[in-house]
């Protein structure tokens, strides 16, 4: 095969991979504007003959997709903004001080990224039940503010600061705290946008730990909300699909904002040699 | 005295790293060490709903738990499913995430941080709300799929429904929404391999396929050793799909060990007996972790 021609399979291979790839979520928008019923009628078309806004109508104001959207919202948030806090505290400890345990410690830490989540989810639960925490924001939250995978990103990071910085920071007079706060935060700034945006798009998706953890359906979060939805709706197909369309956007959005970030982290947490 | 100055600022040192420790390490250690302790415990005990109201009723139970779960047929079910999906998930992905990368990285692709960014985006999406949606796609009379299908003159298929296909179909849905994330590692590992050892190869005269089985494949295992893991860790929690698209159905045959376990511990309260199952998963990941650390060893060797 000439080089053109190899050019132009593997392009049109590319751009058919994108279609197939992009199908499922185009169909879910195109779909959730469609007439009640329209998207299982045959013969099946692609797009909505009379695009109506009622289902979102629905959700807002019978479903109240509002309440489960501000639910995610402040569980993400808060997760977000305490454990972008802790993690990279404890990342800085690990990358710049020298203190008996650290390398145990670290590798203790690393060997508990094997153990499925749901092993801590029984006891959890019960220990959150003897707290009166189950069906609350605080539930959801606790179990997610620490990760070693987000202590692990910071400190592959943090280990570029250089140390010189840090004594002359030191010699000014400025305390733990502060060069932690003046020094090391700004230097770090990048993989920070990245470990609070996996953070929250982390637990916007997470599923099962709401889903055990709320039991009332106003606390639900937009996930555990959608699969309640389909008990009672699964024939409304359209009015499924607005749904999902609410669930997923956010995350959508926030993504193509900051991919660059985002794809960074991936990078650094996955070539570790 | 110098030396004192030195020791003194060690500890200095040390006292600062604790503290800057001590947040995520107490969170740990509540939110996860005591849990995973506790859950051991659990699965010794035959703590169940009457437990959730009095634990005085609790009782030791030593190894029951387990001998009733080698007992249970649907565990066994379950095992053959996670298996199913792991064994066969797990490749297909990593293979379309390498395929992927390849194409995405080759000198002859266009636009390709487009092409990337558009694989990537079922990666962050919420997965509950795209099995809803595959839901409908896999619909016997109205999806997409059976449409597409049909043009080739292929019959409808009752991808769901049938005890055969549903787990190949959750798996379809599984590469589509997880590829992106692998094929991004492969990239930055594509990327890491100098030009020089292919120039190298290319002066020795070696065609595209011959650089691609001398250079490509093994300045990529630990890379791929790597993206197995995270895979197959991650493909053994499957839970979501089939919880939201089958419900563990049709006649048992999408049920998996995350699925039985939640049915267990929290629809019935069986929680002793979940707690049990959530460590036969444990081992199981445990298991193939060690599988590939020595894979890994004998790589860097």
């Amino acid at each position: 095969m000439n080089n053109r021609a190899s050019t132009l399979a593997l392009n049109a291979g590319l751009f058919l991979l994108a279609v197939i790839t992009l199908t499922p979520v185009a169909w879910m928008v195109s779909a959730s504007f469609m007439l009640p019923g329209e998207a299982s009628t045959t013969p099946i078309h692609f797009f909505p003959m009379h695009p109506t806004l009622e289902h979102y109508e629905a959700l807002t104001e019978r479903l109240h997709v509002g309440r489960y959207f501000m639910n995610s919202f402040i569980i993400a948030s808060v997760v977000t903004l305490i454990s972008t806090f802790i993690n990279s505290m404890a990342g800085f400890a690990f990358a710049k001080y020298r203190f008996p345990g650290r390398n145990k410690l670290f590798r203790f830490l690393l060997s508990g990224m094997i153990v499925p989540a749901q092993v801590t989810m029984l006891p959890l639960f019960l220990m959150l039940k003897s707290m009166g925490l189950v069906n609350t924001y605080v539930g959801v939250i606790l179990p997610g503010l620490a990760s070693i995978f987000g202590i692990f990103l910071i400190r592959q990071f943090a280990g570029s600061v250089p140390d010189s910085l840090i004594e002359a920071a030191r010699l000014d007079g400025a305390s733990e705290f502060r060069v932690y706060r003046s020094v090391v935060l700004p230097l770090c700034r990048p993989i920070l946008y990245t470990l609070a945006l996996f953070t929250f798009m982390g637990t916007w998706n997470d599923f099962m730990w709401p889903l055990i953890v709320m039991t009332d359906n106003a606390n639900y979060t937009l996930p555990v909300a959608i699969a309640n939805l389909k008990g009672e709706h699964l024939l409304d197909l359209e009015l499924m699909m607005a749904g999902s369309v609410i669930t997923v956007l956010p995350v959508l959005i926030l993504f193509l904002a900051f991919q660059r970030h985002y794809i960074r982290g991936i990078m650094v947490g996955g070539v570790k040699e | 005295m110098s030396s004192r100055v030195r020791k003194v600022r060690h500890d200095n040192h040390t006292a600062a790293a604790w503290l800057f420790l001590a947040p995520a390490m107490t969170a740990i250690a509540v939110f996860f060490i005591v849990p995973v302790l506790s859950a051991l415990i659990m699965s010794l005990t035959d703590f169940d709903v009457y437990a959730l109201g009095d634990l005085s009723v609790v009782r030791f139970m030593g190894f029951h738990n387990y001998v009733r779960i080698f007992e249970t047929p649907l565990f066994w079910t379950a095992l053959k499913n996670t298996f199913y999906f792991v064994l066969v998930g797990g490749p297909l992905s990593v293979a379309a995430s390498l395929g992927t990368a390849l194409m995405v990285n080759s000198k002859l692709a266009r636009f390709k941080s487009f092409f990337r960014t558009v694989y990537f985006l079922p990666v962050v999406t919420s997965l509950v709300a795209v099995a809803v949606v595959w839901r409908y796609l896999y619909h016997p009379a109205h999806g997409l799929l059976n449409l597409f299908l049909s043009w080739f003159g292929v019959a409808p298929i009752d991808w769901l429904g049938n005890p055969a296909i549903a787990m190949p179909a959750i798996i379809v849905l599984a590469v589509w929404k997880n590829f992106g994330y692998n094929m991004l590692i492969f990239i930055a590992g594509l990327q890491n391999i100098p030009d020089d050892l292919y120039e190298a190869a290319r002066i020795d005269g070696a065609g595209a396929w011959r650089q691609f089985i001398d250079i490509t494949i093994p300045t990529l295992a630990p890379t791929t050793v790597f993206v197995v893991m995270i895979t197959i860790i991650g493909y053994f929690q499957l839970f979501a799909e089939p919880y939201v698209m089958t419900e563990g159905g049709p006649m048992n045959a999408t049920t998996s060990i995350v699925l039985m376990m939640y049915e267990q511990g929290f629809r019935w309260w069986n929680m002793g007996f979940a707690a049990a199952l959530a460590f036969v998963l444990f081992v199981l990941i445990l298991f193939f972790s060690i599988v590939q650390m020595l894979i890994q060893r004998r790589l860097q060797r």
